[in-house]
């Protein structure tokens, strides 16, 4: 193994930047999350005000937390891992600080426009269009940086963590490219160039594969490195991981259709997109697979460290939230489940579940390296957000669960005379109870993400509690 | 879609799944170790050896499970380019079936009904058949007209007996069937501010309301010459046109002296769309049905 000592001289000083914004823009977001909650649960929440009202402020909410929050969780990890496992220096300081203060300008103009109702109305890719070239300029550099990186590696393979982030960043350059065509009318206001179901087909093959690349692959990218480091074990399995990388990678491209059943797209597309759907099942599975059993021999370190357990607890909601997308991707189950609650707790199981106690794992363990301290402030805070953030997950799903299938089954009853047994506001007012539970389950997860910002800022300032150890520290 | 973009959708769409499952096999026929190992396959990063355990068996067969599972589900259905799969299922044709199958269902149901006349469904023994119109107003109708059939600001009350085009119970059955357009003309530039204000007054003055009388005096010259021939020269309304009463104090657009001005001056449409291409005249007849029994009491 090497020792400190071979290391070149890293840059730590775009992770720092990428890990401090991570903790604040997961705050920023899942707090407009606890607000847009509130509203459905209380809606007078929204005080009349214009860029307050759900329509505008839920956009904000999904861009801030995947694309703010999430992103930068990536950008820092992305850019700490490929150093380090590739044994040498980012490609360039000045194109990866470009991506620092490019994506943070990206983040602010959307925290901006969004409210004002600005919008391109395509799903999690609302922004207009001079936010979206700004997009394909900072993605464009991070391809740079993170594929010039790994080609200067010292190490003769490249690692399963980099094919994963690879595969995200190149993908995701493609997807929001192509989905972002779009003809400008005025400074703030454009139109796709995409006709009718085109449009439809184009935004959701974007709108899935943000969720299979950016948010799947991205981050088992960040599991293949946190899981072992933190677990201090190998990866359980070197083929495991190839087969399915290259399944998980060319199947995800084709299942963006199953957010369209039963529409204008033709049939030939939805069975197609059902299909690889449900074929992607044992691929996703097997990143799972290989996180969990790379603890065997390790397990009784969940005892003691909530870091770790954040790590596996995620996998437990990758696995889960996987088998439960193939399954809604099954027509005769998503015509129970569309346009329900059942689709938002599937959503928030893969992004509280997995996206975000994966990052918030590896970025506990990035903190105290990154500036050169034992280990976190309080090892103590972190097993009480640990247990706010699980608490949190499932409420807030069970609670959609229920929410969805209720509305589900309101929306299709029939009398004896074929007329609808529910009225839509009756099953508004069913859903209420359960409105209210997913509002006390993101109020739980937001304040595990105040506590963390608590303990980082006490990490970063005065250092861990406990006595420095002798550790992987090594500040540029 | 032309045959070379079903050939290409057929090809790619079978090599992406063949080739996941070349790759399983191929990886599984390599495999080293049958058993779990502790045997690393010699790249180090970062600290982090990698071991080369076999491909877990259970999970080994659920992909090859899935891959059974979409072969055969696209030799079914339509998916693999412009093949319509064995079953010949569509979801128009899906849609059909659900229809006829529908009408199958539910025909009898009103049938049983739209031997009744409006008024026989008035009667206790038929309250099924009016419930049923009830839900059927509840679902089409109460979006304008509330869920109590009181209206709303531009839509009339069903429950008042004031009808804008006669309360029969074919009249109504017409309303629905055919829709209403009701148009009240803009007299604003040709009765001026002041004489939309004096022609307010004395609309007002019509329901008892207490007005300035001299205006009233001198809107009722130009109410005489402009508005008879819609709404009477009483002021009572014309069924066939769709023209309101305005003595009875009930208003469709608000009664202050404002909105009656604002009507004077800037006209008002009023639609009342068709249902006959939404509804069957079964289902027609026991909505009729129900919005009669609203005035009835």
């Amino acid at each position: 193994m090497s020792t400190a000592t071979e290391h070149p001289t890293y840059n730590y000083r775009v992770v720092r930047q990428f890990a401090i914004m991570t903790v604040v823009w997961g705050i920023v977001g899942m707090a407009v999350g606890v607000l847009i909650a509130a509203q459905l649960v209380w809606p007078a929440l929204n005080f009349d005000t214009p860029w307050l009202t759900y329509g505008r402020i839920r956009p904000l909410h999904t861009n801030a937390v995947i694309f703010a929050f999430g992103g930068c969780a990536l950008f820092a990890t992305s850019y700490y891992v490929v150093q380090r496992t590739c044994q040498v220096r980012l490609f360039s300081d000045a194109l990866a600080s470009f991506t620092f203060w490019g994506w943070q300008a990206v983040i602010v103009s959307a925290i901006i426009t969004l409210p004002m109702g600005l919008t391109s109305s395509k799903e999690y890719a609302e922004l207009e269009w001079p936010i979206d070239i700004l997009i394909a300029l900072v993605w464009i550099a991070y391809g740079i940086v993170f594929l010039g990186t790994v080609k200067l590696r010292k190490t003769s393979h490249i690692y399963v963590g980099n094919w994963f982030y690879m595969a995200f960043i190149i993908t995701v350059a493609v997807l929001h490219i192509v989905n972002s065509l779009a003809i400008p009318v005025s400074a703030f206001k454009s139109y796709s160039v995409y006709p009718g179901a085109v449009d439809a087909m184009v935004q959701w093959w974007y709108g899935h594969n943000a969720v299979g690349f950016f948010l799947t692959a991205g981050f088992l990218g960040m599991m293949y490195y946190f899981v072992p480091k933190q677990a201090e074990r190998p990866i359980y399995s070197y083929r495991l991981s190839i087969v399915h990388f290259w399944a998980l990678i060319a199947t995800y491209i084709w299942a963006g259709g199953h957010h369209l059943h039963y529409s204008a797209l033709p049939d030939w597309t939805q069975s197609v997109a059902m299909v690889m759907s449900i074929i992607l099942l044992a691929p996703s599975w097997g990143g799972m697979i290989n996180g969990m059993m790379t603890l065997s021999g390790a397990w009784h370190k969940l005892r003691t460290d909530p870091i770790l357990r954040f790590l596996v607890v995620s996998l437990s909601f990758y696995g889960m939230s996987t088998f439960e997308g193939p399954m809604m991707s099954i027509k005769t189950v998503n015509a129970l489940s569309h346009n329900t609650d059942w689709t938002v707790g599937h959503v928030h199981a893969g992004a509280l579940g997995w996206v975000a106690m994966i990052s918030i794992g590896a970025i506990y363990h990035m903190i105290p390296r990154l500036w050169g301290k034992a280990q976190m402030y309080s090892v103590g805070l972190i097993n009480v957000h640990f247990w706010l953030a699980t608490i949190g997950t499932v409420l807030y799903i069970c609670a959609m669960w229920v929410n969805g299938i209720l509305q589900g089954l309101m929306w299709r009853a029939v009398n004896e005379d074929g007329t609808l047994t529910y009225s839509f506001v009756e099953a508004l007012a069913a859903s209420h109870p359960g409105y209210f539970v997913r509002w006390m389950g993101g109020a739980f997860f937001l304040t595990g993400m105040l506590l963390m910002a608590f303990n980082t800022w006490q990490t970063v300032r005065k250092g861990s509690r406990a006595p420095a150890a002798d550790t992987a520290a090594q500040p540029a | 879609m032309s045959a070379f973009w079903s050939a290409w959708v057929t090809v790619i769409t079978l090599a992406v799944i063949l080739g996941c499952a070349w790759l399983l096999f191929q990886t599984r026929k390599s495999e080293a170790y049958k058993e779990s190992t502790s045997e690393t396959v010699g790249h180090e990063y970062d600290g982090i050896a990698e071991y080369d355990n076999p491909l877990p068996r259970w999970w080994f067969q659920l992909f090859v499970a899935t891959v059974i599972f979409g072969l055969g589900y696209l030799a079914l259905y339509p998916g693999l380019g412009n093949f319509q799969g064995l079953l010949g299922w569509s979801s128009h044709g899906q849609w059909e079936e659900e229809m006829q199958h529908a009408e199958e269902v539910y025909k009898p149901v009103f049938a049983k009904y739209a031997a009744l006349s409006v008024e026989d469904l008035q009667k206790p023994e038929n309250q099924a058949g009016l419930q049923m119109g009830q839900r059927m107003f509840q679902n089409n109708c109460s979006v304008c007209h509330g869920t109590g059939g009181t209206g709303a600001y531009g839509f009339p009350n069903l429950t008042d007996n004031d009808w804008l085009y006669g309360g029969e119970p074919d009249t109504i059955k017409q309303t629905i069937v055919n829709g209403r357009n009701g148009g009240m003309p803009a007299w604003g530039a040709v009765l001026g501010e002041e004489g939309v204000r004096d022609v307010a007054s004395y609309v007002l003055s019509l329901s008892g309301r207490e007005v300035d009388q001299e205006a009233a005096a001198r809107g009722e010259t130009q109410f005489q010459a402009l508005c008879t021939a819609c709404h009477g020269q009483d002021g009572k309304g014309m069924h066939a046109l769709g023209a309101p009463n305005l003595t009875d104090d009930i208003w469709l657009y608000g009664g202050s002296f404002e909105q009656v001005a604002h009507t004077l001056r800037q006209g008002r449409n009023g639609v009342m769309p068709a249902q006959k291409d939404l509804l069957s005249d079964d289902k027609i007849h026991l909505i009729a049905a129900y919005v009669y029994s609203l005035s009835q009491n």
